[in-house]
C-alpha cells in the first residue's frame, strides 16, 4: 500500500505530482493525513517504509528497489518514536474523511461513553483529567464547561476557536486537514456535557484547505453528532480574532473587536448566551479523554500541566514538524536532539516559543521544561506550542521592531495602550535601530510645556522610553495582543542587549 | 465559494437576493455575504456596500466598518495576480524578507500575509487557494509568471 499526505503542507511541496506519477506507473495511491515529518515532505509511505522528500523524478527508482530516499520504518524514526501521539494517534495513517477509518481507529468512543455518563460526569471526567486550554491561557477546560453547564441562558453554544494565527504553529491545521472527525467528537462531548445545539468552528481564510476539509466532515458525520448542528464560520485575515470575545464579534457579523470582560464568554458569550470557547487541540483531546478515561490522560506531564501538547517546531530548523509529547521536555531536547539544530547549519541564536506575543528564548534558558508555570516564571509563555528557530544571523532588534510593527498592523483599536502604543514602539524601535536619537521638538520646547521634556533623547533615552511602553502595553491593554507584544520585545532586549547597541544587560 | 463572475454582465442586486437566500439576513450573515461577494466580483465597492446594509437593515456605516476591519476584504479591484507572501517570524527565519525585498514584477501585487500554517517548509505564499512552500527567488519568480 503506498500513502501519500494530502494536507495543505504535503500539496505545497508537490504531493500531488508524486502521487500522480505514482498512478500512471500503475500502482495505486491512498491520500492520508500527514505524519508531522514536514522536513521530507511529499513523504511517501510504502507499506511502512518512508521515502522522502519524493520529486517526480525519484518515483521510477522508488518503485526499483532505490533505497537512497529511504528513511526506513516511519513508525521506527527517532522522530515518530519519540513522541507521545494521543491528538495525532492517527497522524499519517487514516484517510481524512473515511468514516470507516475513522471508526476503526477507535472513533466515536469517547461520544458514547459520554452519553452513557450523562452530562456533569462527563465534565467531572474532563475536569479530572487536568486537561488546560491549548490556545495559550492554559485555563482549565473542566471549570469552564463547568461554569457554562451552570449558567442560565436560552441558549447554549460551542464555539471552537480555529483561528490558528501565530507564526510558527500548524497543529490546529493538521488536525483540521488530517483528523476532522475527531475534533467533530470533542465538540459533541462538549455540546452534549452543557446541553448545546448548535456549535460553530472559527476557521481562518488563510487555511482554504482545512475550510474544505471541516465542511466535508460536518456533512459526513451530520447523524452522528445529532442533535447538534455544526457550521464552519471563516475569519477574513484579522490576528486578532483568535482572541476569544473578538472571534465571537466576528461570528456574530461585527469588527473583530475586543469585548471587556467581564463578563466571562462562559457566562454571555456567543449572542449574549452561555458559551464554550476551546481551541482545536483543547476539543480534539476530549474524546481521548473520555474514551480511555480520565486517569489515564493525566498521567503524562509535568506538575499541573497534565496530558501532552502538540509541539511544533518551525522556522529555521533542520527537522521541523509536528512533535507531541507530555509535557516536561527541554529546548535543548527539542531543538537539538530531535530538531537537529538550524537548517543553515548555523548556530542558534534564538528560539521564539509561543508565536508573535511569545517571548525570544537564549540558548542558555534552554534547560526550561516545557510547562505552563515554568514559562511564565521565566518571563515567558507557551502560547499554543508553537517554536520558531533562528540562526546567529538574525537581528534581535529587527525582531522587536517586527513585533511591534505586527501588533500595530493588527491590534483592533479598541484600547489604547494597544492602538498607540504599538506604532509608537515602532518609531522607538525605528529611532534605536538608527541610533540617532530625537532632538527635542517644537512643542516640546515650548515654554508652557512644563512637563515635557525639553532636551534631546539619546538613544540610551529611547530604551528606557521603550521600557516604559512596554510596562503600559503589558498593564494596560484588554487583550493579549497589546499585553503580550511586550514578551518579544523586552525579552530580545534583555537577552541580546549588543543588538540594541547596548554593552549591558538592561534591567 | 461562488464562481468569479463577468464584470460585463455582473447583476449587484440578483446576487446579493440570491446569496441572502443561502445566508439569511440576519446580522451574522454579514461575513458569508461579504466573503461570497468578493470571491464573484474580486472586490466590495460602494455599491455592494450599500446593497448588503439595505439587505441585512444595517446601516452603510456599520457595513462599511465591517468591510475596512478585516485585511481580506478589497475596496478596489486589483486586476493584477495576488501573490500573499508570508512574512510572520517563522517565515522570516528561512529567508522571506531578502526574498520580498529582491522581488521586482510589476505584473504582480505581492501581498503581505501572516502565517500560512507550513511554518517548518518556509518562505511559503498563497496565489489564490493554492499554497506554495520553499520559495526561493527563482521559484517565486515562476511562481509570478504562472508558471508553476
Amino acid at each position: 500500500m503506498i500513502r501519500i499526505s494530502g494536507d495543505a503542507l504535503a500539496l505545497a511541496c508537490g504531493a500531488d505530482e508524486v502521487a500522480a506519477e505514482f498512478k500512471r506507473l500503475g500502482h495505486a495511491v491512498q491520500r492520508v493525513s500527514s505524519w508531522g515529518l514536514h522536513w521530507l515532505e511529499p513523504l511517501v509511505d510504502m507499506d511502512g517504509e518512508g521515502f522522502g522528500p519524493v520529486t517526480v523524478g525519484d518515483v521510477a527508482g522508488i518503485l526499483g528497489g532505490d533505497k537512497a530516499l529511504s528513511i526506513g520504518q516511519i513508525e521506527q524514526h527517532p522522530f515518530v518514536a519519540r513522541q507521545t501521539r494521543l491528538t495525532f494517534a492517527r497522524a499519517g495513517k487514516t484517510r481524512p474523511l473515511s468514516l470507516e477509518d475513522y471508526a476503526a481507529t477507535g472513533g466515536w468512543r469517547g461520544l458514547e461513553r459520554a452519553r452513557q455518563l450523562g452530562p456533569e460526569a462527563t465534565i467531572a471526567e474532563v475536569t479530572a483529567s487536568g486537561l488546560r486550554g491549548r490556545g495559550g491561557a492554559g485555563f482549565p477546560a473542566g471549570i469552564k464547561w463547568q461554569t457554562v453547564a451552570g449558567a442560565p441562558g436560552a441558549e447554549k453554544y460551542v464555539v471552537c476557536n480555529a483561528d490558528e494565527g501565530d507564526s510558527g504553529t500548524f497543529a490546529d491545521r493538521m488536525l483540521m486537514e488530517g483528523d476532522p472527525f475527531q475534533l467533530i467528537e470533542g465538540m459533541a462531548i462538549a455540546a452534549h456535557a452543557i446541553g448545546a445545539k448548535r456549535g460553530f468552528i472559527y476557521l481562518r481564510s488563510e487555511y482554504p484547505q482545512a475550510i474544505q476539509t471541516m465542511r466535508a466532515a460536518i456533512e459526513l458525520s451530520r447523524e452522528i453528532v445529532a442533535p447538534l448542528t455544526l457550521e464552519v464560520r471563516v475569519g477574513a485575515g484579522a490576528y486578532v480574532c483568535g482572541e476569544e470575545t473578538s472571534l465571537l464579534n466576528s461570528i456574530e457579523g461585527k469588527r473583530g473587536e475586543v469585548r471587556a470582560k467581564p463578563p466571562l464568554p462562559a457566562l454571555s458569550g456567543l449572542f449574549g448566551q452561555p458559551t464554550i470557547v476551546n481551541n482545536v487541540l483543547t476539543l480534539a483531546a476530549v474524546p481521548h479523554i473520555l474514551a480511555d478515561g480520565a486517569q489515564k490522560y493525566a498521567e503524562l506531564g509535568l506538575g499541573r500541566s497534565r496530558g501532552t501538547m502538540p509541539i511544533q517546531l518551525a522556522g529555521n530548523i533542520k527537522h521541523g514538524g509536528l512533535f507531541e509529547a507530555g509535557f516536561g521536555m527541554t529546548l535543548q531536547e527539542l531543538i537539538y536532539d530531535i530538531g537537529g539544530g538550524t537548517a543553515s547549519g548555523r548556530p542558534v541564536k534564538a528560539v521564539q516559543v509561543g508565536g508573535p506575543l511569545g517571548a525570544y528564548i537564549p540558548p542558555e534558558q534552554f534547560h526550561l521544561p516545557f510547562d505552563y508555570e515554568a514559562y511564565s516564571g521565566a518571563d515567558a509563555l507557551i502560547g499554543h506550542g508553537g517554536m520558531v528557530v533562528f540562526d546567529d544571523t538574525a537581528d534581535m532588534a529587527r525582531q522587536a521592531r517586527f513585533a511591534m510593527h505586527f501588533c500595530a498592523q493588527e491590534s483592533c483599536g479598541k484600547c489604547t495602550p494597544c492602538r498607540i502604543g504599538a506604532v509608537r514602539g515602532r518609531e522607538i524601535m525605528d529611532r534605536i535601530i538608527a541610533g540617532t536619537g530625537r532632538p527635542a521638538d517644537r512643542v516640546e520646547t515650548l515654554p508652557q510645556m512644563h512637563n515635557a521634556r525639553a532636551q534631546d533623547r539619546t538613544p540610551v533615552d529611547d530604551i528606557a522610553l521603550l521600557t516604559d511602553l512596554c510596562e503600559t502595553m503589558k498593564y494596560g491593554s484588554l487583550c493579549a495582543l497589546g499585553g503580550f507584544t511586550p514578551y518579544p520585545v523586552m525579552s530580545a532586549l534583555r537577552h541580546w542587549p549588543q543588538d540594541f547597541g547596548l554593552q549591558e544587560v538592561v534591567g | 465559494m461562488p464562481n468569479p463572475v463577468d464584470a460585463e454582465t455582473y447583476d449587484l442586486a440578483a446576487c446579493v437576493a440570491e446569496l441572502t437566500q443561502l445566508h439569511g439576513t440576519s446580522r451574522d450573515a454579514l461575513l458569508p455575504l461579504l466573503h461570497d461577494l468578493q470571491a464573484q466580483r474580486g472586490f466590495i465597492d460602494e455599491d455592494s456596500i450599500r446593497a448588503l446594509a439595505r439587505a441585512l437593515n444595517l446601516s452603510r456605516a456599520e457595513v462599511y466598518g465591517v468591510v475596512s476591519f478585516y485585511h481580506d476584504f478589497r475596496t478596489v479591484p486589483e486586476p493584477r495576480l495576488v501573490v500573499k507572501l508570508c512574512r510572520a517570524e517563522a517565515c522570516q527565519a528561512r529567508g522571506s524578507e531578502a526574498l520580498a525585498e529582491s522581488f521586482r514584477d510589476e505584473r504582480v501585487a505581492l501581498e503581505t500575509v501572516y502565517c500560512l500554517g507550513l511554518c517548518a517548509v518556509g518562505p511559503n505564499a498563497l496565489v489564490g487557494e493554492r499554497v506554495y512552500a520553499r520559495l526561493d527567488a527563482e521559484k517565486l519568480a515562476k511562481l509570478a509568471e504562472g508558471a508553476l
